[in-house]
């Protein structure tokens, strides 16, 4: 007879001192936990009501401009320093982490219109309706913590006046040269009064420039007159055009796959385009009720950020077709400028109301340092949820978003008709020949030629 | 050097037939953890959900090899067992001769207590198996640390008690009293009396769902929701006493045995029966569940103990003997007790057929009441009618416990924690079904229920061209004139017809007569013997 029986000594299983951690033994057999898919459900469950409650996405407000926000520009080589340009000539930089000014530069005569600065984060370009161009130092990052001694503002580099109005300006990626758009697109040097060069295609002005972060020269541009130009620095002209039945307030490259761009519509909706392929746009992202004014990418290019008219700020996936996120606040008034942070956690707004606003990119997620356990719930607990996502319950926690009641309003009712065009074009088609009325798609449907 | 080669070119063959074996092993043990078949990916259209369902899919196989490599290399202790050597036979091994055998520690989980004034008594253990508690007929109730075969707490009610079981830890018990039942703390203040039961009969104690299952002298079957207090479920089994009860572990389904035979299952949001069994010819007298909830077995008074497959409700296997009790352990093998003898089964091939293992006999005239395994350990515990007893079963408990599912070594911090854990996990009384592993998955899509018109007259014309086709037997007398052939040939179609014709109309009567029936519902009873009238008009 051989036998053995469970024996356990009390020893091998406790700790020896009260100093020592308890023993943990694990045994994965699914036979030891019952309804292994009930209980990852209710833990869904509670991950998305705690999700809501944590949800508190505003960090505050930066106070201190004294006209609208117009532009912004992150400062790559600095994380915490953000710039902003107000319509009433003033620019500022801002200490992110205590919400302060840390320096002012003076010296435009009207709005700024564009703020860009070099990717080493040394000179800061700024551009308006003055017909300037001014280039600044940006104080360097130690300078920025002690910012105690009084002298608050600098003067510029370079003040660089040209013939017409500046709209927007960009900086090259890793080179020396920036764009600015105006009556056209101007190509300029750090060191040169005038520019470098200069394209123009049709006469309208041009609203917005950006550089390809791949390809340093080529560079995206949308005008007035309802046009996306794309246009490469080695050669003399531009090398695409694509016309839209409404105008693009501004454009942002998809950081991680750079032949992408997404461009932020007048019509509501932004539009991802794969720049080697114009005819149709790749994404519409929709959920916007009013113009969109501004886009950025995060920098992972997961994902992006708009700001709109209709006073919200909203995040979307790369190629999400609505929006994951929206942001709003009783005092937040229309949106001109958005950006993401440097490091993809945070969104910074500058709105009408004169003030800069800090988001969190993720609206529930826990600041500060984690300890190890306490990120490894967090992704367990993101883990479950995404693993029950489609059931009925998880998904309305999950989706539900309280809005402002215009915004609410003005939804219903852009559904409302839509639902009545598409109805009325499918009559339509109902009672033509077979064949005569081909269904569009609404990718393609928003966009009126390609030119080369 | 010839030899030296061949022993090397014998080594390696060895090393790979090891090496087979191993991977063998491997590959049951990480089907184990896979939960089931993959996915069907082939025929997915959306080339992005394939995409993103194969990325999974590789991650489900990677946890569970992990698994497998954890349980095969890094599991502390091993399970027990009990062979045979020569001509022994395992179920004619006695208590004694094992206790020779084993260490100190673990015979020192033989005994009987014999408190002849109070018996019959029936025992619960705590998941962990660390705590006992034990109830007297006659009153007596108590807890025990296992571990320290330590009493905690001992107290005489003074009345009937007819079951205890305890709550999600050993701080708290149900007891079955002779009116209501209530509950206790671990020092034996009385916390409630539910009053709403009635004199109940056998208590079960739901754990992940915090339900309290009770069964009364009128078959009426309650769940109680410990935390809250709600009422969640009454109803009345229909079927008369029963003391018959058990949880499936697997679902949290309850199973009621009956007098008739039957066995019901029920869950608490349906006041119907989710499933009625004929299981046996006479009274079912004791009911258990496998822990991965697939086999229940049942015992009647007509002597027949049977094994039943739950997936399919079809019997697995007879076998032979009253059991007034049964309980199977967490490795699978059935105990059952009658009178004052417990014999043990088990699925010693791994075939689901079960067959002796162990046996044993109690001192003559004590009645057994019930048998329960001390989950993880070797134990089975007997509830008698002198008092309780305890026995070694080697190869019934799990040997390797989880601490954060059932930990024997709990300390009252960790205690505190999980509490606080498994409320948070409490599962609402919704998820109890049949099939567990439905949540979260899809339905399947429904059946197309009746042919559409074209499609029944493809077929009729189909049935009318086999009908035409069948060659005519040449007959004699005048019968195989042309027009009598024709005619023949005639009914043979119209015979093949028929049926067709028979579903249409049948569907038409149907229509209308539901039509009259809503027109009938829509109007004011007064008005409606002039329904008829409008029809004609």
């Amino acid at each position: 007879m051989k036998v053995k029986v469970i024996s356990r000594s009390a020893d091998e299983f406790t700790r020896e001192r009260s100093q020592d951690l308890q023993r943990v033994f694990r045994n994965f057999d699914p036979n030891l936990r019952s309804q292994e898919k009930a209980v990852e459900y209710v833990r869904a469950l509670n991950a998305a009501k705690l999700d809501k409650i944590f949800a508190r996405p505003f960090i505050g407000a930066m106070d201190g401009h004294i006209d609208a926000v117009s532009c912004m520009a992150k400062n790559p080589n600095h994380l915490k320093g953000i710039f902003s340009g107000s319509m009433d000539g003033d620019i500022r930089l801002w200490d992110l982490a205590t919400r302060r000014t840390v320096r002012q530069f003076s010296g435009h005569q009207g709005a700024v219109r564009g703020l860009t600065a070099s990717t080493d984060g040394h000179v800061l370009v700024s551009c308006g309706t003055d017909c300037t161009v001014r280039l600044w130092r940006v104080p360097v990052a130690t300078i920025m913590e002690s910012n105690d001694s009084s002298d608050m503002s600098a003067d510029p580099l370079a003040v660089y006046v040209w013939k017409n109005a500046f709209w927007a300006v960009d900086h090259q990626w890793d080179g020396n040269l920036f764009a600015t758009a105006g009556a056209q697109v101007d190509i300029w040097d750090h060191n040169r009064s005038q520019p470098v060069n200069s394209f123009e295609w049709g006469k309208d002005t041009v609203v917005s420039v950006r550089f390809n972060p791949g390809e340093p020269n080529l560079l995206a541009t949308s005008a007035s007159d309802r046009s996306i130009t794309i246009y490469d620095l080695r050669m003399s002209s531009p090398a695409r055009k694509l016309i839209t039945r409404t105008k693009t307030n501004s454009i942002s490259w998809n950081p991680m796959e750079p032949m992408n761009f997404t461009a932020a519509n007048e019509d509501c909706n932004c539009y991802s385009y794969d720049a080697r392929k114009l005819n149709e746009a790749k994404c519409v992202h929709q959920d916007h009720v009013s113009a969109v004014m501004d886009i950025d990418f995060s920098p992972t290019g997961r994902e992006f950020v708009t700001g709109s008219y209709d006073r919200t700020v909203r995040i979307f996936q790369y190629n999400g077709g609505h929006s994951r996120e929206i942001y709003h606040t009783k005092r937040m008034q229309r949106v001109f400028c958005v950006k993401f942070s440097c490091d993809a956690s945070y969104v910074i707004s500058g709105s009408d109301d004169t003030n800069l606003r800090l988001w969190k990119a993720k609206a529930s997620e826990q600041l500060g340092v984690l300890l190890p356990r306490e990120r490894k719930k967090h992704e367990y607990l993101e883990a479950v949820k995404n693993r029950y996502k489609h059931l009925p319950e998880v998904k309305r926690i999950v989706r539900h978003r309280h809005l402002p009641k215009p915004i609410y309003k003005a939804a219903s009712l852009r559904r409302i008709m839509a639902g009545a065009e598409k109805r009325k074009e499918d009559r339509r088609r109902a009672h033509s020949a077979p064949g005569s009325r081909p269904k569009e798609a609404f990718r393609k449907k928003r966009i009126l030629q390609e030119v080369e | 050097m010839g030899s030296k080669e061949e022993n090397g070119a014998l080594g390696k063959n060895l090393t790979s037939i090891q090496q087979d074996i191993d991977d063998e092993e491997m590959d049951t043990k990480v089907k184990k953890y896979l939960r089931g078949e993959r996915a069907n990916l082939e025929i997915l259209q959306d080339k992005k959900l394939k995409g993103q369902l194969a990325v999974r899919e590789e991650l489900y196989g990677k946890s569970a090899k992990a698994a497998a490599k954890i349980e095969k290399w890094l599991m502390p202790s091993e399970g027990g067992y009990l062979e045979a050597e020569g001509i022994e036979k395992t179920w004619r091994i006695k208590q004694e001769s094992i206790a020779q055998e084993v260490d100190i520690l673990s015979s020192r989980n033989q005994y009987d207590i014999v408190l002849p004034d109070f018996g019959p008594y029936c025992l619960d253990f705590t998941s962990s198996g660390r705590y006992m508690a034990i109830a007297g007929r006659k009153g007596h109730l108590g807890i025990l640390d296992m571990k320290n075969m330590a009493l905690i707490k001992e107290f005489q009610v003074r009345e009937t008690v007819r079951d205890v079981v305890f709550l999600h830890n050993e701080l708290f018990f149900a007891a079955a009293q002779k009116k209501y039942p209530y509950i206790y703390n671990r020092d034996g203040t009385e916390l409630h009396c539910l009053k709403e039961h009635g004199a109940v009969l056998k208590l079960q104690f739901l754990k992940n769902h915090f339900l309290l299952a009770t069964i009364n002298k009128f078959g009426q079957l309650r769940y109680q929701d410990v935390t809250t207090g709600e009422m969640v479920g009454n109803f009345r089994t229909g079927h008369g006493r029963s003391d018959v009860m058990q949880v499936n572990p697997f679902n949290g389904v309850v199973a009621v045995g009956h007098s008739r035979g039957t066995v019901s299952m029920w869950k608490p949001t349906t006041a119907a029966p989710l499933v009625k069994m004929l299981c046996h010819q006479g009274p079912v007298t004791a009911l258990a569940f496998h822990s991965n909830g697939h086999i229940m077995a049942t015992a009647g008074m007509e002597r027949k103990i049977k094994l039943w497959d739950l997936r399919k409700f079809e019997v697995l296997q007879t076998l032979p003997g009253h059991a007034k009790t049964l309980d199977f352990s967490q490795k699978g093998l059935l105990a059952g007790g009658t009178g004052s003898f417990i014999q043990i089964w088990g699925d010693l091939s791994g075939s689901q057929s079960y067959g002796r293992y162990m046996s044993h006999s109690i001192a003559k005239g004590y009645q057994i009441g019930q048998v329960v395994f001390r989950p993880y350990e070797d134990v089975l515990g007997i509830g008698h009618s002198k008092g309780w007893s305890s026995i070694l079963i080697p190869g019934s408990g799990e040997p390797n416990f989880d601490t954060w599912v059932a930990n024997p070594f709990e300390t009252s911090k960790q205690r505190r924690e999980k509490e606080v854990r498994s409320l948070l996990d409490k599962l609402p009384p919704e998820t109890i079904m049949l099939d567990p592993t439905k949540i979260g998955a899809v339905r399947p899509t429904r059946k197309k229920e009746k042919p559409t018109k074209q499609e029944r007259e493809a077929e009729m014309e189909v049935a009318v061209a086999a009908a035409k086709d069948v060659p005519m037997k040449k007959k004699t007398k005048g019968r195989n004139k042309p027009g009598k052939r024709a005619k023949k040939k005639q009914e043979a179609v119209e015979n093949a017809k028929r049926p067709f014709f028979g579903q249409v109309v049948k569907e038409e009567l149907s229509k209308k007569k539901r039509k009259r029936i809503s027109e009938e519902n829509e109007l004011p009873k007064s008005l409606q013997r002039f329904t008829r009238k409008k029809a004609t008009a």
